[in-house]
């Protein structure tokens, strides 16, 4: 229960003067990831069956691998803006948001990283 | 978390059944939400035979005869009867719109009719507005200019300037968008709600309005604006043809225009 005015609770804490950000680097990811995953859709399809030297040698090549780290860049930074959109929208305790925020954040991070490292691993063959 | 389920003392009962009368050919079944807060009696829904050969073609016509000949302690709001007012907004057959827009024969089976959706209820198909209403009046919806008026007329727009206000001077503020919204249902406390921010994009747009920067800082928040994920249930249930989603980008448009 509250007694708080009407117009109290409608003006909250004001403006955070910030989300335009967010909003157009879903964007800019979203637009990003067309080309890249219809590139990733094909190539995975052309390599269906190929043995493990064939599908290392294709990832090798450094257009191949500049293409697929910036994919997994991209997907990483797509989805936890994703993520982080529907835990503001459904998760409500202040203990549980933070702690998903944050964990959502270095989730992606660690991904993003180690998918990165992984194909440059490939690419560079130590 | 998000709750998906009613609390239990919200839960709808099965309600009283008011037959037709003897005679009555052309018999249309309206089920009516009925919430009485004096009572302490969880909600029910009221079952009422009403006798189409006598009744006008609205479900707002119906709404006044059961009220008028069958339950006088059915309440509902109304006043203009021709779609302008807003006050008989509620959720009919499983949509939110005017009662008094809504014909009759376009309802399939039983008529169906609820309080507008995830509001709290003061009695029957009256929720309670204050805090859509005190959001509405947090973004200012009147005109704001420096510039004092030119004394001995109005102040000017040009046709082109004016038609940039059509499709948002229309809203009657009837807050059937507001309680369509999903992202209004999870966080109706921040986010301000496709039919406040239609009246926030009437004043951006309106060329008289010098506070154009002053209305979007106000609003440039991840929940005041941002909530919105244009879902359009705003658009699809308007009963006016509006088209809040679309106000609400364009606020996003401007947004993203002064920052490059």
């Amino acid at each position: 229960m509250t007694l708080r005015s009407p117009i109290g609770r409608a003006r909250g804490l004001g403006s955070a003067k910030e989300g335009a950000g967010d909003a157009w680097a879903t964007i800019v990811t979203a637009v990003a990831l067309v080309p890249l995953s219809l590139w990733f859709v094909i190539s995975i399809i052309g390599l269906a069956g190929a043995d493990y030297a064939t599908f290392t040698g294709w990832l090798a090549r450094p257009l191949n691998a500049t293409l697929m780290v910036l994919t997994v860049l991209t997907v990483l930074y797509h989805a936890q803006l994703g993520v982080k959109m529907v835990v503001e929208d459904y998760v409500h305790g202040a203990a549980a948001k933070v702690a998903l925020l944050i964990g959502t954040k270095l989730v992606a991070a660690f991904l993003a990283v180690y998918m990165a490292v992984s194909v440059l691993k490939v690419a560079v063959g130590v | 978390m998000v709750e998906f389920a009613l609390p239990a003392n919200s839960r709808v009962q099965p309600g009283k059944v008011h037959k037709a009368p003897a005679g009555a050919r052309n018999v249309k079944v309206f089920k009516i939400y009925r919430y009485d807060p004096d009572s302490g009696d969880n909600p029910r829904l009221d079952s009422y035979e009403v006798d189409l050969d006598a009744c006008g073609p609205m479900v707002l016509d119906a709404l006044l005869k059961i009220k008028n000949e069958i339950d006088s302690t059915l309440t509902f709001r109304r006043s203009c009867r021709e779609g302008i007012c807003g006050s008989c907004a509620m959720n009919i057959d499983g949509t939110n719109t005017l009662a008094c827009l809504k014909p009759i024969e376009d309802i399939k089976g039983d008529a169906r009719v609820y309080p507008l959706p995830h509001m709290p209820v003061v009695k029957d198909l009256i929720p309670d507005l204050t805090v859509p209403y005190a959001q509405l009046a947090s973004v200012k919806p009147w005109l704001q200019s420096q510039t004092p008026p030119p004394p001995d007329s109005e102040r000017l727009q040009s046709p082109e300037e004016r038609e940039k206000l059509d499709g948002l001077w229309e809203c009657i503020l009837c807050f059937c968008c507001q309680t369509s919204c999903p992202s209004y249902w999870w966080n109706g406390d921040r986010y301000l709600g496709p039919a406040v921010l239609l009246q926030a994009a009437r004043w951006i747009h309106d060329s008289r309005d010098e506070m154009t920067g002053e209305r979007l800082d106000a609003l440039e928040d991840p929940f005041k604006l941002y909530r919105c994920h244009t879902i359009m249930n705003c658009t699809k249930t308007c009963p006016k043809g509006l088209n809040p989603a679309k106000a609400i980008g364009s606020i996003k448009e401007k947004i993203l225009e002064r920052r490059s």
